[in-house]
C-alpha cells in the first residue's frame, strides 16, 4: 500500500480549497442525499459522528499501521462523560464535549502506555483486551457511574447545577441537549455535528500534512530505521493513540448529545470491528476513506435492518413461487437481525480482494482508465505504483 | 481450606479451557505464522457439534402419554427410544461423550476447510490483514450459528453416571462435605490428557519432530525436500480438533451461544501474551495460572477487600507481566518482536 499512504505533497491553496468543497459537501448534505432517501436528521446524525469516529481511527491505523481493535471503549467512555454532565451540570452541548474528550484523553494516556510497549499483534490483542474489560466493567463493578444493564439516562431529579442556578427550578419535563438557549434537535443537531465534522476533518489534514504526521508515516514503513536515525518513537505513538482515542470520545460525546443516554453495549467488541470495517473498506491513511467508509455502513445498515421478509417477497414476486421462497429465505439471513452477518461478509471480501479499500478501487480504475486514453504507453508507469514490499 | 481447594479445582477447569484455546493458538501461529482471531469461534463450533449431536439423538415423535388416564396428554418421544427401548435412552443420556467422537472428524474437515479455504491465501499477507480477515469471519460463523440455534444458551447435561457430585473432600482426608462435580473431573483430566497428547505427538513422532524443525527454520525443512506446507495444514487440523472437543467438553458446565468464542478467545489471547507468544508450555502454564488466580479472585473474601477484582485481575496480570517480562513468561528471544 505503498502508493497509498506515500507523501503527497500539498500546498496551503490546494488545502484551502479541499476544506472549501469539503465544508460545502457536508452542509449541504441534506439536500444531495434526498434522492436515495438518506435525507433525515437522526440518520444524517450518526453519518457525521461515524465519520469523526473513523476519521480518528484513520489518524492511528492509517498513519501508523497499529491496529487498535479496542476503539469502542474511548467512544463508551466518552458518551458516558458527556451524559455525566448533562446530569451533574449543566445541559450546554459545549461542557458536555470538553468534559468528553477531556476524559477520553485521561483515559486514552493510561490505555496507550501500556498497549504501546508491544507492537504488531501484541498492540491489537491488548487494545481489545482492555476494550473487553471496561465493557465487562461496565456491566458489573462500575454499575453505579454506568448504571449497568438500564443504561445511564437523565432523570428530572439531576442536579444540573449550573442550569439550575442560572434558570431556576422551573421545569418539569427533561430538558434536551442545548447550544446556549438554542435546543439541539432535529436538524440543529445535524448541522452541530457537521460544524464538529469539519473542524475534526481540518485538524486531521492538518496532522497529515505535517512533519509529525510524516514521522508516524516513518514509523509505519519501518519503524527500526525510524530508531536507528536517533529518534524516540514511542511518544509519537502514544500522542497518535491519544489524539485517536480523543476523536472517538468526540464521537461518543455527539452520540450522548444527539440522543442523551449511554449504555454499555456501545463498547462491545463488534462496535470496535465496525469501525475498523469503515476505515479500510474506505481505504486506511488516506483522508476521505474512512469517512466514505462510515457513510456507506451507516447507509446500508439503515437500509438492511429496516427490511424484513414481506418487503423481500415483494422485492422478488416477479420470480416463479419457489425460486422466489428460496430466494428470500437465503436474503432474510443478511437483513434484519442479520445486518452482522453482512457485515462480516462484507469484512472478508474487502479485506481479501480490496485491502486498500475503496480508494484504492477509484485509483485503479482511473488509472485503467487514463492508461487506456493513452493507448497503453503508461504501462511501465502503472506497475511503478505497484506496493513495493 | 475446604474453599480453597474449591476454588483450586474451579481454576483448574476453567485454565483448562484457556489453557487448550492457547495451546490452539500458539500452535498455528507458530507453523503457520498465522494469528488467528477465528479460533475461539472453533471452540464454540465444537460446543455446537454437540448441541447438534443431541437434537439429532432426541430426534422425537409426539406419542400419547398412557400415564396420564384422564384425558388425552401427548409427549414428545424421541425415535431412538422407540426403537431401541432402554439402549437407546443410554444412548442420548451419553450424547456429550458421543459428540466428542463426532467432533473429531467434523473439527477436522472445518479446520482444513479453513486453512486451505482462506488461511492459505493469507501466509504472506501483513498480520493486521490476517487479523481482520479471520475477524470477519470468526463474526461470521457466529451469526450463521446465531441463525441456526437462536441466541439463547442451549444446556446440555453430562451423562447420568458422572452427574453427581464426586466427595473429593474425603479423597484428601478433609471435610466430607467438601464435594465437587464429577463431570467437571473428567473434564479437568481429559484437558490434561489432550494436552499431554499434543505434546506427546510433537515430541515422540517423526511427524512431530518434522513440524518443530518447520516452527524453527521453515525454509530448511524445506530445502530437504519435506513439504512442510501440507505438515502444517495438519496441525492447523490438530489445532481445530483440540479447540472442538474442548468446546464438547465444556457445554456441561457453561450452556453455549453464539458469543462463547470471542469471549473465550480475548482471554485465550491474554494467557498466549502472558505465557510468551510462540512458547506452546508458556501458553499452558499461562492458561492454568491464570484460570486460578481468576477463580481465587472471584472469591467472597477477597471481593470483599476489593470489589469486582475478579473482572480485570487476568487484564492486570497482563499488563504488569508486559512491564516487567515483555516477551511474557516463557517467551524466547527472537520470536515475534
Amino acid at each position: 500500500m505503498a502508493s497509498l499512504t506515500a507523501f503527497q505533497p500539498s500546498t496551503p491553496k490546494r488545502d484551502a480549497i479541499i476544506m472549501a468543497v469539503f465544508a460545502a459537501v457536508v452542509l449541504t448534505a441534506p439536500i444531495w442525499l434526498t434522492p436515495i432517501g438518506a435525507s433525515y436528521p437522526d440518520l444524517l446524525q450518526r453519518f457525521a459522528i461515524f465519520g469523526i469516529f473513523a476519521i480518528g481511527f484513520n489518524i492511528l491505523f492509517g498513519l501508523t499501521g497499529y491496529l487498535s481493535f479496542g476503539h469502542a471503549a474511548f467512544l463508551g467512555v466518552g458518551s458516558y462523560a458527556a451524559v455525566w454532565m448533562f446530569k451533574l451540570l449543566t445541559m450546554n452541548v459545549l461542557v458536555a464535549i470538553a468534559f468528553g474528550v477531556l476524559v477520553t484523553a485521561l483515559f486514552s494516556i493510561v490505555i496507550g502506555y501500556v498497549c504501546l510497549r508491544r507492537s504488531g499483534i501484541y498492540f491489537s490483542i491488548l487494545t481489545l483486551a482492555f476494550a473487553q474489560m471496561s465493557y465487562n466493567m461496565a456491566y458489573s463493578v462500575l454499575t453505579p457511574i454506568t448504571n449497568g444493564e438500564t443504561a445511564l439516562i437523565l432523570e428530572t431529579a439531576d442536579p444540573r447545577i449550573i442550569d439550575r442556578a442560572l434558570l431556576g427550578d422551573a421545569k418539569e419535563a427533561l430538558p434536551s441537549p442545548s447550544l446556549f438557549g438554542l435546543e439541539l434537535t432535529g436538524y440543529a443537531a445535524f448541522y452541530f455535528c457537521a460544524v464538529v465534522l469539519i473542524l475534526a476533518f481540518w485538524v486531521s489534514l492538518r496532522i497529515f500534512r505535517s512533519p509529525f504526521g510524516l514521522k508516524l508515516l516513518a514509523i509505519k514503513s519501518n519503524q527500526n530505521r525510524m530508531i536507528y536515525t536517533g529518534y524516540n518513537t514511542r511518544p509519537y505513538l502514544l500522542v497518535a493513540f491519544v489524539i485517536s482515542g480523543m476523536y472517538a470520545g468526540l464521537a461518543g460525546s455527539l452520540m450522548a448529545i444527539t440522543d442523551p443516554l449511554a449504555g454499555a453495549e456501545r463498547m462491545q467488541w463488534t462496535a470496535s470491528g465496525e469501525v475498523v470495517l469503515m476505515t479500510i473498506l474506505g481505504g486506511a491513511g488516506t483522508l476521505i476513506g474512512p469517512l466514505l467508509g462510515a457513510g456507506i455502513i451507516k447507509y446500508f445498515e439503515n437500509i438492511f435492518s429496516a427490511v424484513g421478509k414481506t418487503q423481500l417477497s415483494e422485492l422478488f414476486a416477479f420470480l416463479p413461487d419457489g425460486l422466489n421462497e428460496a430466494l428470500v429465505g437465503l436474503m432474510s439471513l443478511f437483513v434484519g437481525e442479520g445486518w452482522h452477518l453482512t457485515l462480516g461478509v462484507l469484512f472478508m471480501l474487502v479485506v481479501i480482494f480490496l485491502p486498500g479499500g475503496l480508494m484504492e478501487g477509484i485509483k485503479r480504475l482511473t488509472d485503467w482508465a487514463k492508461s487506456r486514453r493513452q493507448g497503453g504507453e503508461t504501462v511501465g508507469d502503472g506497475a511503478a505504483h505497484q506496493p513495493s514490499e | 481450606m475446604d474453599a480453597l481447594l474449591l476454588q483450586l479445582l474451579n481454576g483448574l477447569d476453567k485454565g483448562a479451557a484457556y489453557a487448550l484455546i492457547a495451546l490452539g493458538l500458539t500452535l498455528v501461529f507458530g507453523t503457520l505464522g498465522v494469528v488467528n482471531f477465528a479460533h475461539g469461534a472453533l471452540f464454540m463450533l465444537g460446543a455446537f457439534v454437540a448441541v447438534s449431536v443431541n437434537e439429532l439423538l432426541t430426534f422425537s415423535k409426539r406419542v400419547k402419554d398412557e400415564s396420564v388416564t384422564f384425558f388425552d396428554a401427548y409427549k414428545e418421544q424421541p425415535y431412538l427410544e422407540i426403537w431401541l427401548g432402554d439402549f437407546g435412552s443410554a444412548i442420548i443420556d451419553w450424547s456429550v461423550p458421543i459428540a466428542i467422537l463426532a467432533a473429531i472428524p467434523i473439527m477436522l474437515l472445518i479446520g482444513l476447510a479453513m486453512e486451505r479455504g482462506l488461511i492459505r491465501h493469507f501466509y504472506k499477507r501483513s498480520h493486521a490483514e490476517q487479523i481482520l480477515v479471520t475477524f470477519g469471519l470468526a463474526i461470521v460463523i457466529g451469526e450463521i450459528v446465531k441463525a441456526t440455534f437462536g441466541a439463547n444458551p442451549i444446556p446440555q447435561s453430562a451423562p447420568e453416571i458422572v452427574s453427581g457430585a464426586a466427595p473429593v473432600g474425603a479423597l484428601f482426608g478433609l471435610s466430607e462435605a467438601l464435594v465437587y462435580p464429577w463431570w467437571r473431573l473428567v473434564y479437568l483430566f481429559s484437558s490434561l490428557a489432550i494436552i499431554g497428547g499434543v505434546f506427546a505427538f510433537l515430541q515422540f513422532t517423526t511427524y512431530g519432530m518434522v513440524v518443530r524443525a518447520g516452527m524453527a527454520d521453515r525454509e530448511t525443512v524445506g530445502l530437504l525436500g519435506i513439504n512442510i506446507e501440507r505438515r502444517f495444514t495438519i496441525v492447523f487440523g490438530i489445532a481445530a480438533i483440540v479447540a472442538g472437543v474442548a468446546g464438547v467438553m465444556y457445554t456441561p458446565i457453561l450452556p453455549p451461544d453464539y458469543n462463547l468464542g470471542m469471549n473465550f478467545l480475548v482471554l485465550s489471547f491474554v494467557v498466549v501474551v502472558v505465557g510468551g507468544m510462540g512458547s506452546l508450555p508458556g501458553a499452558v502454564a499461562a492458561g492454568f495460572l491464570l484460570g486460578v488466580v481468576q477463580s481465587f479472585a472471584s472469591m467472597g473474601a477477597v471481593k470483599e477487600i476489593v470489589p469486582g477484582i475478579d473482572q480485570i485481575i487476568i487484564y492486570l496480570i497482563a499488563v504488569a507481566i508486559l512491564l516487567t517480562r515483555p516477551r511474557g513468561l516463557l517467551g524466547r528471544k527472537g520470536v515475534m518482536e
